[in-house]
């Protein structure tokens, strides 16, 4: 079965389009958008909650955007085991509706990021990296606020849970502060929820899947969850 | 009907970038007594109601609802009468 990837679109996002294209596109899966104000999921198999600066950025990264109407809709989806992806602001709505834990915070250069970074899979026990033989992918970042944070227990359970998807690391997988782009905490770049159905990442992999562009580790991903239906 | 004032404060354990960054330009401007600045947010707005209960009880769950992520906040009100 090709899956069908949901796009929700928020007032201010700006990577829907760029998820609608590699998806459908590039990838050749189904995908449709899906507007903040409806409540339908249109029987999508995968959400995609994407980047962009969802109500201007307002308060906090994300907290108006997490009482959008679809949001209840796939605060639902996700704990009924439903696929959910959130890349970038997605990742910092997914953090404020409380389906993944900490928060972010502003960059500890205080600039905006936005560049190539490496990223070392840090677990393949689930459907968002399972099937990618690569241990390393090579994703660009553009962010202000992707410095992650939690308390010490958050993050004890995030390591005993083997919920740490993503570290930024060298090219060759080495993890240290030097490859840390935003300050964040253990150099986290994603996470999943403890049932490994909701991931939020900060890098885009929607950025980097058409081999036009050069770089296609970001399909790897995407490729990885439809790989989850198809079979 | 209530005026709330609502400031909302980064928790002392959490960086404050953006006030490490005043900070500095204090030191530029040669206020080398300022210390530890930390910035936050002050908000306000009306609660169309009489009873002071009911208004206190809306502000809480404002604030702890949306005006501030308990994870790397916390909050102080004031609320008082206007006419």
């Amino acid at each position: 079965m090709k899956p069908k990837f949901g796009i929700v679109v928020f007032p201010g996002s700006n990577c829907d389009h760029d998820a609608y294209y590699s998806i459908k596109k590039v990838l050749g899966y189904e995908a449709e958008f899906l507007w903040h104000k409806e409540k339908d999921l249109k029987a999508s198999d995968v959400i995609i909650l994407p980047g962009g600066f969802s109500y201007g950025d307002y308060l906090r990264t994300g907290a108006i955007a997490r009482f959008s109407p679809i949001m209840d809709s796939v605060y639902k989806f996700a704990e009924n085991g439903g696929v959910v992806i959130g890349i970038c602001n997605g990742f910092q709505i997914l953090l404020e509706i409380g389906l993944l834990p900490g928060v972010m915070i502003k960059n500890e250069s205080l600039k905006f990021v936005c560049k190539d970074v490496y990223l070392n899979i840090e677990n393949k026990e689930n459907i968002f990296t399972k099937s990618i033989t690569q241990n390393i992918l090579k994703i660009p970042v553009a962010h202000g606020d992707g410095n992650y944070f939690t308390d010490k227990e958050t993050l004890k359970e995030l390591e005993t849970n083997n919920q740490i998807l993503f570290r930024y690391s060298s090219p060759d997988g080495k993890i240290s502060s030097e490859f840390n782009p935003n300050g964040s905490y253990m150099n986290i770049a994603g996470i999943m929820n403890k049932k490994k159905n909701v991931m939020g990442l900060m890098p885009h992999p929607e950025r980097c899947c058409n081999p036009l562009l050069g770089d296609i580790d970001g399909s790897l991903i995407f490729r990885s969850v439809a790989q989850h239906f198809l079979n | 009907m209530f005026k709330a004032t609502v400031i909302v404060k980064r928790r002392p354990k959490i960086l404050d970038p953006q006030g490490k960054a005043v900070e500095q330009g204090a030191k530029l401007l040669g206020f080398n007594n300022v210390k530890q600045t930390r910035i936050g947010k002050y908000i306000e707005f009306f609660v169309d109601t009489t009873d002071k209960i009911l208004a206190e009880n809306e502000v809480r769950e404002y604030c702890e609802k949306l005006l501030s992520n308990p994870i790397m906040e916390y909050f102080d009100y004031r609320l008082e009468e206007v006419k």
